[in-house]
């Protein structure tokens, strides 16, 4: 098992911490990760993105151009990656602002309503673990979810462990409207 | 907490390694990539439970000084920063070397020249081999292409320094500090007593005690019959390392036609490159220098023994590639292949640098 996936999105989205706790979660599961984000000016307003591979095996390189899974959660992130989703590979996108949809027909791509569904729960800080539950429910690995909440736990400070309920809530719905 | 398996990025690593260690003090001076060094250390006050003192000095060159001072006591201390940060520390370091005291520097590099950019780059591989600051003298220069190998070379580096009387330089890049992986930290050890210090160090300017002579430490030596034994000392030292502390790590050398050498998380995309290959049916070995001084000319030259090419790959406009030279003797083609100002090389880039420059190289 290898997984290689690049989560991109505007700073502030939640991105790079969803990639932390897809992180830590493969480490719960006994899996080799690497966590490798774009850091510096970006993080505060413009475009974030961050390289998460989980594989059974020791990791070469934090650095890729193509991709298993490319998580798109804006315009610019959507038109960079789609082309860097490896054939047979998964695009999984928000469709809430997007006017160019990708046209490729070698991938599987899930076009999400996840800001959407983030309005539904009432707290749109949950939109990251939205978007992780399709994640989830459309990777070939399988993540266990009682490791998924291990990894919640440890990739959140003590003070908001009050709110995994509510991560587990949202991730329930990514899944849901990724299967619809 | 023996053997604790964790995730966290190289710099926060590199902060609970030195606690873990038992080091006495680190002194430093925020600048990004590599500032998260200091505020694990401040988050985790080791101050409260091993004693460590972690101190953020005034500038960098308070900073290297402070190192300085805390070592001719016999303490072991570390400094850490980046690129325009450690170019200030120049002065301190060369002091440090010529006064045959251990510590631990540590510059996750970023892009210059100048303030530059506060992405990845290699640039400062002469800086950290070929001297950096004045007068004959070299570091112990480790490079970790691992989270993993950033804890380990706290340790490596401080024992290193310790053995030869000489500071070592972890010698990391933007990525390895900023990446997140799976480490191992390794069970906490008690920092040394003073009793402890003053047997190891016998050297060290820690308080005159019954009739023990009196320790100097100094850089200064006015006569040059003096000056130039000092440095055959230094010298001496140096042949040493270089004959007993190279390493390096090999993939696939044996049986491939080309050769590739890189350092750090570069060596990491080579390796994916040389997968990327392997599928076009390219075989190509990897070698990566683990110490970049003393660097590992002997097992460069014999692995490119029966190769058709080298290529250096290197964040940076080509400064191992002259190491790979001399070790090679200049009997086989060698180019380089690197981005600049922070840009990282995919590894399919370093795949058509290969087939580019090394395989089929169009003639100018």
């Amino acid at each position: 098992m290898k997984q290689e996936i690049i989560i991109a999105g505007f700073g502030g989205q939640g991105v790079l911490s969803m990639g932390k706790i897809l992180a830590y979660s493969g480490l719960m599961d006994d899996k080799e990760v690497t966590w490798f984000p774009s850091y510096g000016p970006e993080q505060r307003g413009g475009t974030a993105n961050v390289t998460v591979i989980l594989s059974d095996e020791k990791i070469s390189s934090p650095v890729l151009d193509a991709y298993d899974i490319v998580i798109a959660l804006n315009q610019q992130s959507l038109d960079k990656f789609s082309p860097r989703v490896k054939p047979g590979g998964i695009l999984i996108y928000d469709t809430n602002g997007i006017h160019n949809h990708p046209t490729r027909d070698d991938i599987s791509v899930y076009p999400i309503e996840a800001m959407e569904a983030t309005m539904e729960l009432g707290n749109p800080k949950a939109y990251n673990m939205v978007v992780m539950g399709a994640l989830l429910e459309a990777m070939s690995y399988k993540l266990p979810m009682e490791n998924v909440v291990k990894g919640l736990k440890k990739s959140l400070p003590e003070r908001h462990h009050k709110l995994i309920p509510l991560n587990e809530q949202a991730i329930e719905k990514g899944r849901t409207i990724l299967k619809n | 907490m023996k053997g604790e398996v964790t995730l966290m990025k190289g710099n926060e690593a590199v902060a609970h390694a030195a606690i873990r260690y038992g080091c006495d003090g680190y002194f430093g001076y925020p600048i990004t990539p590599q500032s998260e060094v200091l505020e694990t250390l401040e988050a985790l006050m080791p101050w409260e439970t091993t004693g460590m003192v972690v101190l953020q000095a005034e500038s960098e060159v308070a900073a290297i000084n402070m190192v300085y001072g805390g070592a001719a006591t016999g303490k072991a201390v570390m400094t850490s920063s980046s690129s325009p940060g450690i170019s200030l520390k120049q002065e301190g370091i060369s002091y440090i070397a010529a006064a045959q005291l251990p510590a631990l520097i540590l510059n996750v590099m970023r892009g210059g020249p100048g303030l530059g950019t506060i992405q990845p780059s290699q640039a400062d591989y002469f800086q950290a081999t070929k001297g950096g600051g004045h007068g004959d003298y070299h570091l112990i220069v480790l490079a970790p292409s691992s989270v993993q190998e950033m804890v380990d070379f706290v340790g490596l580096g401080f024992d290193l320094s310790f053995k030869y009387l000489t500071p070592a330089m972890i010698l990391a890049d933007g990525i390895v500090g900023q990446m997140m992986e799976k480490v191992v930290l390794p069970e906490q050890r008690p920092r040394r007593t003073d009793e402890e210090v003053k047997k190891q160090c016998p050297w060290a300017a820690n308080g005159r005690t019954g009739m023990r002579k009196r320790n100097v430490i100094t850089s200064l030596e006015m006569e040059p019959a003096k000056m130039e034994v000092n440095n055959h000392r230094l010298q001496a030292v140096y042949k040493e390392i270089e004959e007993n502390e190279t390493r390096w790590e090999e993939i696939g050398v044996e049986g491939a036609d080309y050769l590739m050498v890189a350092f750090g998380s570069i060596a990491r995309i080579c390796d994916k490159a040389r997968e990327l290959a392997a599928e076009k049916g390219i075989k190509v070995g990897i070698i990566r220098p683990i110490t970049l001084w003393p660097f590992p000319k002997e097992a460069v030259n014999k692995a490119a023994e029966g190769k058709k090419g080298i290529l250096v790959v290197e964040l940076n406009a080509g400064q191992m590639i002259e190491d790979v030279r001399l070790a090679i003797h200049d009997r086989l083609p060698v180019e380089h292949f690197g981005r600049l100002g922070g840009i990282i090389p995919s590894p399919t880039e370093v795949v058509e640098a290969l087939e580019q420059k090394i395989i089929n190289p169009t003639k100018a």
